[in-house]
């Protein structure tokens, strides 16, 4: 089996974030995982025997005094010495801003092909294949890339179960590259910490978003006491997010995140392409909008024409008293 | 200062949007076709920092078949000052690799300090082109901005990732890609619109930017494409104060609470 490259998301201040079992199963799929983690000051045995839990047969620990000051300047570094030392078929990472960052620089510099933002992936002869959702899922695509590297960004909470466990070996090296010519300066990092109990919108079951209709940010409450009862993330339209009702994360849609929940609920939604482009595979839809034409309802396979101010403050009574 | 702004020509996203299933490109067959909203942003930093020092000459580039001159029109009038064609045969097709390697040569050319480019393709998605330019052209990258402010040296701003949000900054020359959070994109104006037709709009062939393809514009090949049936409506009831009710036995019987 070849081997494959894994970069390991790590927050600036150097933990290691809960995509790792995510990326070591997509990685599983395609060969031996060696992870790579690069991080200020080498990491403890135990995040060793950790990542050999989720998958990794062994661990490139790449030491950089520059992780928290430079921006995803030393993970391409890391990269490409992972890339020379262990010969891969593949090299991934997330799908996230740094992580296509990242991948976008070892590209450029190994002349590696890139598969982006992939929802699965396999073996097929003697080539690597990823699968696609393309325009919101609307169309599904498979791409291959054969007898080259193979730079791959997975699409977060796409990979479920579990890899392989393994003893790591653990392989230390410096990044020595001198990066103050290409890699910009960070100056203040905050990390979003989210104080709620609720779910992840990102691989959600269940998720409830709130449009424009909802009116102003207080009100938006009635989509966290839904969601909140149903144990759902919050999702939110980008005219919510525009009118500051709810931050950019939340955005669901085209420019947004794309789910694919077991329920989805639209409120004060019209259900405008861009919006449905990142929910149209939810299997099944609901959704709740006073005005019977809105486009919401063509997708939708329960729909009720009314005011959400008066209808969902009586969901949730009727969900908590089926409950008791 | 010199600013050169990287605009792709997608497929409006309030059309219907089609994959040719053969090939797995976008089609673009049809005029229905825009300036990536994204772009529009990354053209209005431009054109906002020329406003407050008008010695910035703003250029636009897009590379794209025949079409792409609509987009680069589009951001003549609303005020860059001159635009560049990237149009040539052989690179239908390319990936993203390619395409940045071709944007890079023409930015080499010109000598650019500050590239803007949009996050992410409204159509590819792919999110990767200003990250393989910066690399290609040995120079610092500032993606995903929230918000940016350039000076004549250098260039800051937000930035907001999946797990955190970040001050940063770096001297230029340097790839700068904006989001959604920037400020919305001015329009054309009536004076801008007639102007924009003199303003001088190159357009280049590979052979004249001096490079060429080795092989293949795309390292990927097309294993198959399904269209997934389009999804149908279901049961729709006029709320008369008995609608929660009925919703909730429907999410019972779906077994969803
Ligand atoms: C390039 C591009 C990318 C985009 N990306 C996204 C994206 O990722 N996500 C996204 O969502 N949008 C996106 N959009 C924007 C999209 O076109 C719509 O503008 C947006 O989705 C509208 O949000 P909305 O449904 O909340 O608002 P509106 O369209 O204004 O709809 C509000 C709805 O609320 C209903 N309503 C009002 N009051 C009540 C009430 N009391 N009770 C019940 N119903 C009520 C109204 O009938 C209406 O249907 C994008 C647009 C572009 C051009
Ligand atoms: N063909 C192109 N011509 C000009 N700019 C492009 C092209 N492709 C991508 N870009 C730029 O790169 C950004 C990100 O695109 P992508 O990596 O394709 O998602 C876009 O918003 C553009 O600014």
């Amino acid at each position: 089996m070849s081997n494959v490259v894994v970069l390991i998301d790590t927050s600036i201040s150097g933990v290691i974030r809960g995509s790792a079992t995510e990326l070591l199963v997509a990685a599983s799929r395609l060969g031996t995982p060696i992870a790579v983690v690069v991080t200020a000051q080498p990491i403890s045995a135990e995040k060793v025997r950790l990542l050999g839990q989720y998958g990794a047969a062994t661990v490139y620990n790449a030491v950089s005094a520059d992780v928290a000051t430079r921006l995803t300047g030393p993970q391409p570094e890391a990269l490409a010495s992972a890339v020379a030392h262990f010969s891969p078929s593949a090299v991934i990472v997330s799908n996230t801003i740094d992580g296509r960052d990242i991948a976008g620089r070892l590209a450029a510099r190994t002349a590696g092909g890139l598969l982006l933002d992939v929802v699965d992936l396999r073996i097929g002869g003697d080539a690597i294949v990823s699968t696609h959702a393309v325009f919101g899922g609307a169309y599904v695509a498979e791409w291959a890339i054969a007898s080259r590297l193979a730079i791959i960004t997975v699409r977060l909470a796409s990979f479920e179960g579990a890899a392989p466990e393994h003893d790591p070996e653990l392989v230390v090296m410096a990044v020595t590259a001198d990066l103050t010519s290409h890699a910009a300066v960070i100056d203040a990092v905050e990390e979003i910490v989210s104080n709620s109990t609720r779910p992840e919108l990102r691989g959600a079951k269940m998720v409830v978003s709130g449009g424009r209709g909802l009116g102003s940010a207080e009100n938006f409450s009635l989509v966290e006491g839904l969601a909140d009862v149903l144990g759902a993330a919050v999702g939110a339209s980008r005219a919510a997010v525009d009118a500051g009702y709810v931050p950019q994360s939340h955005q669901v849609g085209q420019t947004g995140v794309t789910v694919s929940p077991d329920l989805y609920v639209a409120l004060g939604i019209s259900g405008a392409i861009q919006h449905r482009a990142g929910m149209q595979t939810a299997k099944t839809i609901v959704a709740i909008n006073k005005d019977q034409d809105a486009p919401i309802f063509d997708i939708a396979d329960f729909g009720i024409v009314g005011d959400v101010f008066s209808v969902v403050p009586q969901l949730v009574r009727a969900i908590e008293d089926r409950r008791s | 200062m010199k600013i050169a702004v990287l605009v792709k020509h997608v497929p409006d996203t309030y059309g219907e949007r089609r994959l040719d299933t053969t090939t797995g490109l976008i089609d673009r067959l049809d005029d229905d076709q825009v300036a990536d909203e994204i772009n529009e942003r990354a053209l209005e930093v431009a054109l906002s920092h020329r406003d407050a020092d008008k010695s910035t000459e703003v250029i636009v580039i897009s590379m794209g078949p025949t079409g792409a001159k609509d987009a680069l029109r589009k951001c003549l009038s609303m005020g860059a000052d001159s635009a560049i064609h990237i149009l040539d045969d052989e690179l239908q097709g390319s990936d993203a690799a390619t395409t940045a390697e071709v944007l890079s040569a023409a930015l080499a050319q010109q000598g650019v300090d500050l590239i803007l480019a949009g996050n992410e393709s409204t159509d590819g998605r792919g999110g990767i082109v200003p990250a393989l330019i910066a690399e290609f052209l040995g120079v610092a990258l500032l993606s995903s901005l929230g918000s940016v402010a350039v000076t004549s040296s250098e260039v800051s701003g937000s930035r907001e990732t999946e797990f955190e949000s970040l001050r940063v900054h770096t001297a230029l020359p340097a790839v700068v890609s904006i989001t959604e959070s920037s400020a919305d994109a001015r329009f054309p104006n009536f004076k801008g619109i007639m102007t924009a037709k003199r303003k001088p709009l190159t357009v280049l062939t590979l052979s004249q930017l001096g490079i060429g393809v080795e092989g293949s514009v795309s390292k990927s090949i097309l294993v198959s494409t399904l269209e997934r049936a389009a999804r149908g409506s279901g049961t729709k009831v006029i709320d008369d104060g008995t609608a929660s009710a009925q919703l909730v036995d429907y999410l019972a019987s779906e077994r969803l609470i």
